[in-house]
């Protein structure tokens, strides 16, 4: 390996990337573009939900229950009908996509047994949508029967402090579950943003210089294959690493989600991920000489399993058994997972061993088939 | 002929296919140190497949190949250090500008730090660029660019300079430009090999390979190639009209063989004090005017034209 070739070959492809508005296009502002529409894309479809009630009982426990739901940014609670027929009505023709029923034993049911039992109806036929508005219903409610438990225990007199452990526990839980979409999902864009403009970036750089002719002359001189890969991939590492950190400041100062864990940790593993998938963007690049071809072939091969087996959106535990296997194959998987857990819980690289483990064990692999791809032969 | 010492390439019995496809046949010869070889043929001859194997870019099917003593067909990425290449095609980056292109070249050949500088002042003078060092390389003209190439691929000062057809395209002006500089290189000492298919620039040559078909047809200096034409007497005839006066011409007894060259044809004979009186006679019974007929000194074309031994194979001069 000579230092001297690796630095031309990476100082070169620095200046064709920006030299090339299409590159610096996919660089600097598909990050960002990405970001924006997927990260308010999720969260814009689980607002203002509209909402049917079917109050039984009418109590005042009910109402304040109601009250809830009304000043939840989530839901909008458009009417309150008197039947369930009226209710099926309201939900096949589109006008409210979940529905709320009170019981007549509301009020009894929810002193003697501190949970509030409210029936919620969800129009099904949107997957994501009915996931997500069940998911807030469910905070909502759990919200208000612990609010309930809580006073009732302070009215009987009963040390608060005892068992105010467990139900705030309880509140806090649900509180997370109330802004799920966006702060479970980030992360798992800035997945989907690293494997898209690393792939295309990558997908490109050989295949470039077969299709201009420049690839002959390069394979004429004393360059060996390993140099032509680092070289090439050094200036996209970079490329990649410094969108990381963009995504990661729009997540954190723009969409407000928690990072609890340390910038070490979310760098190694982006590291480690960026390896992967670069890696796997040269191989394509190698193997189909043309940028159009190569550039499809890469947003499938890293793109389609990123955004539907890596668990960033459709969670991987509801995925039928065979589905779920394929997902352990899925590189995406381990990164989308570490980055949540990192995100979300704080936690450190070493708690996430096995997820760590495979990403290396990936990287490692592809890194070693990538100095293997490129053969410096025209046949 | 030089001693063995001088060799500076030898190919024995190479081939070269592609698939079934014999793209190269049974190919031998040697170069010297600091002669200019020419490899002259028409498309699909094989003589980039040639260049491109002796640089190790294509494995030889069969037949040595040992270039600046490295054995190609073994160690094709041993060769790298010895040779410059130009492909047929321009392959410097369009998008660099010119003294981009030659760092980038300098460091992939490894050339000293200290000494890149001035290899790169050299080339960009010898391309004659001065004052051009920061344009883009994609918007000079054909000569320059062909010129800036020939510096890149002189930056590491290689034994052995390889040019694939490096003035097609390119005008007259800068033609000779460039040939000058190959005889430069040449005579310091440089083997150069140049595929081409200007005959007139085969002159240019000190020894010459005519392939056709993936086969040598011929081999050697320019004076003795054409010698091989003199065996019978070569005659110009313009002829109206032209066509017909060709199919009469390639039936006649004493007529070797009749070609097209521009608007005239080249015609080959037994005899050629016979040959004036008679042809002139039956093209003119036959309905064609003979506006002249003369002989003439055998051209490296004509040779061709003999030796391929089917006029559709070269025709004259730029148009390809
Ligand atoms: N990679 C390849 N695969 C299959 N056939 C090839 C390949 N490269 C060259 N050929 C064929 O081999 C023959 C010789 O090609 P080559 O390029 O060496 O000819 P050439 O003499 O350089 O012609 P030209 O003057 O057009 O450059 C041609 O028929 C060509 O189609
Ligand atoms: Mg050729």
């Amino acid at each position: 390996m000579s230092p001297r070739r690796l630095i031309a070959m990476s100082r070169k492809e620095f200046i064709q990337i920006v030299r090339d508005p299409r590159s610096l296009l996919i660089a600097l502002l598909m990050p960002v573009m990405q970001m924006v529409l997927l990260g308010y894309g999720v969260s814009l479809d689980a607002k203002n939900i509209p909402v049917y009630v079917y109050d039984q009982e009418g109590s005042q426990d009910s109402q304040a229950l109601l009250k809830r739901f009304q000043a939840s940014p989530y839901f909008d609670v458009r009417k309150t009908v008197n039947s369930y027929r009226d209710l099926r009505y309201a939900i096949d023709s589109d006008r409210c996509k979940l529905a709320i029923v009170i019981p007549f034993d509301f009020s009894r049911k929810l002193r003697d047994t501190g949970f509030a039992p409210v029936q919620v109806i969800v129009d099904g036929t949107d997957d994501n949508t009915a996931n997500l508005s069940k998911g807030y219903a469910r905070a909502v409610i759990a919200r208000f029967s612990a609010d309930v438990q809580h006073n009732w225990l302070q009215r009987q007199g009963m040390p608060i402090a005892a068992s105010n452990g467990n139900i705030s526990v309880d509140t806090r839980i649900w509180f997370n579950e109330d802004l799920e979409s966006r702060n479970f999902i980030i992360p798992g864009i800035v997945a989907l943003v690293m494997a898209l403009v690393g792939a295309l970036l990558t997908s490109l750089t050989i295949a470039r210089e077969w299709e201009r002719g420049t690839m002959e002359q390069l394979l004429s001189t004393p360059i060996t294959p390993s140099e032509v890969m680092l070289g090439k991939l050094i200036p996209y590492f970079m490329v990649g690493m410094a969108d990381a950190a963009l995504c990661l400041m729009m997540s954190v100062w723009w969409f407000g989600v928690p990072f609890r864990g340390t910038l070490a940790s979310f760098f190694t593993t982006t590291a480690l991920f960026l390896i992967v998938i670069l890696g796997i963007g040269f191989m394509i690049s190698v193997a189909i000489r043309n940028q159009l071809g190569a550039s499809m072939i890469a947003l499938l091969v890293t793109l389609m399993p990123t955004s539907l087996l890596s668990g960033y959106a459709f969670p991987i535990d509801q995925m039928p058994a065979a589905v779920r296997a394929i997902t352990y194959l899925v590189y995406s998987r381990y990164y989308v997972t570490i980055l949540k857990a990192i995100y979300l819980k704080g936690v450190g690289v070493k708690a996430l061993g096995a997820e760590m483990t495979a990403l290396a064990v990936y990287a490692a692999v592809i890194g070693l088939l990538a100095t293997r791809a490129f053969r410096k032969t025209l046949d | 002929m030089p001693n063995d010492g001088n060799i500076s390439v030898r190919v024995d019995g190479l081939v070269k296919r592609f698939g079934s496809f014999t793209a190269v046949d049974r190919v031998s010869f040697s170069a010297y140190r600091g002669e200019i070889l020419g490899f002259l043929g028409p498309n699909g001859a094989g003589k980039s497949t040639v260049i491109r194997i002796l640089c190790g870019l294509l494995r030889p099917s069969e037949g040595s190949v040992i270039v600046a003593g490295v054995d190609v067909g073994k160690d094709p990425e041993g060769v790298r250090h010895h040779i410059g290449y130009m492909s047929q095609k321009f392959s410097l980056y369009n998008d660099l500008e010119v003294s981009e292109n030659l760092r980038f070249f300098a460091g992939l050949y490894g050339v000293d730090r200290g000494i890149a500088g001035d290899r790169i002042r050299e080339a960009i003078s010898l391309a004659g660029l001065q004052g051009h060092e920061h344009d883009l390389t994609g918007t000079l003209a054909g000569g320059w660019k062909q010129r800036l190439a020939l510096g890149c691929a002189l930056l590491h000062r290689p034994e052995i300079l390889f040019l694939d057809e490096p003035t097609s395209g390119v005008d007259p002006m800068s033609r000779r430009q460039f040939w000058d500089l190959i005889h430069g290189m040449s005579g310091r000492g440089v083997t150069v090999f140049v595929s081409t298919h200007y005959m007139d620039e085969a002159e240019y040559c000190d020894r010459l390979v005519l392939m056709n078909r993936g086969r040598v047809v011929a081999m050697g200096t320019p004076p003795e190639l054409r010698h091989l034409v003199k065996k019978g007497a070569l005659l110009l005839a313009k002829c109206e009209p032209l066509g017909t006066a060709l199919q009469i011409l390639q039936g006649s007894p004493g007529v070797a063989e009749a070609a097209v060259f521009g608007n005239s044809l080249h015609v080959r004979v037994e005899q050629a004090e016979d040959a004036l009186v008679t042809l002139p006679a039956m093209l003119e019974s036959r309905g064609v005017k003979c506006v002249s007929l003369k002989p003439i000194e055998a051209s490296l074309e004509d040779v061709f034209v003999q030796l391929a031994g089917e006029q559709s194979a070269v025709r004259g001069g730029p148009d390809r």
